[in-house]
């Protein structure tokens, strides 16, 4: 592939928002092959080959997994929105709404002021240092 | 809302903007100890301590003939470097002013980036943090005042680590001293004395206020681990007519794993 996976000219981003863009596309990609997957899984009729697409299958959704973890752990205020949405049972959307209504402070129904967009956290993590 | 109170403040949007960039701006650069070890997390405020696999005698059983241990963990440390803002700078800047003094700002997050390093590369005691230097199982080699003995200095120490099995590439933390000393030398031939060390250590040098001398260590990875709990965050404290009082924020435990993974150089 190219570098298509960059909107603007690569020059001008830096590192961090390039390798942030590369795990955005890698997170495409894997989800990608999921749905492919999951699609040759179900007119395949020969045994051992059912068996190896889902384990093939598999290893893209662990694939997408750890890109996912990665992406979160650079977005602190996603991060906490997500928390409050993975693993647990009940309600998808309703999860959604409240845990984003918790991470960034506003109401539900949005009508409260919002006078902050994030968790509060800077967001540096270790991608930090003057280096020479 | 969460625990930094930020929506209590009299801060704008634009406001926050302007501290959470400031902030980012002083901190990174200073922030020299994270680029050489392992940064694990953000695991959140809540995240209290890290597992360190081991256990420790429990003197008395709650039973007869069942034997009983207790895990042992790590607890996380907080830091916290108050400061504070005027209100009447944060209504300039919303008029438009370039000039807002944040001086206050500026100097709170240098503290709380030289006391991270000073942590990391020197230890804590009172937070059962062992620094870098002092779990060091090498006796401690002089760099030297003259830079040009540096190369050797470091060139010693990466030998040492390699006859120890300890492979990197490596990367070197200096003092502010130090790095003023090496970025400003060129050696004979008038080549950069920066440039002769990065290819010895076959990795970076850092700028690491709060760090005594020079430390070099394996970049390896899985050495020297940085648990974070709440990474850096700026949180509201109280305000007047006049003054807004910030802090910036983080929690955070150290622990060595491989001692034997970096050489310190003494000023």
């Amino acid at each position: 592939m190219g570098f298509d996976q960059y909107h603007e000219p690569a020059h001008e981003l830096p590192a961090k928002t390039r390798t942030f863009a590369r795990m955005c596309a890698s997170l495409t990609e894997e989800a990608e092959a999921i749905g492919w997957y999951e699609q040759r899984l179900a007119v395949e009729t020969d045994a051992d080959a059912l068996a190896i697409m889902r384990d093939a299958q598999g290893e893209e959704f662990k694939h997408f997994s750890m890109d996912l973890e990665f992406l979160l752990r650079r977005t602190p205020l996603w991060r906490e929105i997500a928390r409050g949405i993975l693993f647990q049972s009940g309600d998808i959307v309703e999860h959604g709404e409240a845990s984003e209504a918790r991470a960034t402070g506003e109401s539900e129904s949005g009508d409260e002021d919002a006078s902050d967009d994030r968790s509060g956290s800077l967001g540096i993590g270790g991608d930090a240092g003057s280096v020479r | 809302m969460n625990h930094l109170l930020r929506q209590h403040a009299p801060i704008t949007e634009s406001g926050w903007a302007l501290l959470d960039g400031e902030a980012t701006q002083r901190l990174t650069p200073a922030l020299g100890a994270r680029r050489l070890i392992d940064f694990r997390g953000p695991h959140g405020w809540e995240h209290s301590a890290t597992n360190l696999g081991r256990t420790e005698p429990v003197a008395a059983s709650v039973q007869e003939g069942v034997a009983a241990v207790r895990r042992r963990v790590l607890t996380l440390a907080e830091l916290r470097a108050d400061f504070s803002v005027s209100v009447e700078e944060l209504r300039d800047h919303e008029r438009g002013a370039l000039d807002v003094d944040l001086s206050s700002l500026d100097d709170a997050a240098h503290r709380i980036a030289v006391a991270e390093n000073v942590a990391v590369f020197h230890g804590w005691a009172q937070a059962d943090i062992t620094g870098i230097v002092a779990a060091s199982p090498y006796e401690q080699r002089p760099l030297g005042e003259e830079p040009d003995g540096y190369p050797r200095a470091v060139a010693g120490a990466v030998e040492l680590l390699l006859s120890n099995g300890v492979g990197g590439p490596y990367g070197m933390a200096l003092g502010r001293e130090q790095y003023r000393r090496v970025v400003e030398t060129a050696e004979h031939g008038g080549h950069l004395l920066l440039d002769h060390l990065r290819k010895i250590l076959d990795g970076p040098i850092v700028w690491a206020p709060g760090v005594d001398g020079a430390v070099v260590l394996s970049l390896r990875g899985g050495d020297f681990i940085y648990d974070c709990g709440q990474d850096l965050s700026i949180g509201y404290r109280r305000h007047d007519d006049e003054v807004v009082q910030l802090y910036i924020e983080e929690s955070f435990s150290f622990v060595v794993a491989s001692a034997d993974a970096a050489v310190a150089l003494t000023a």
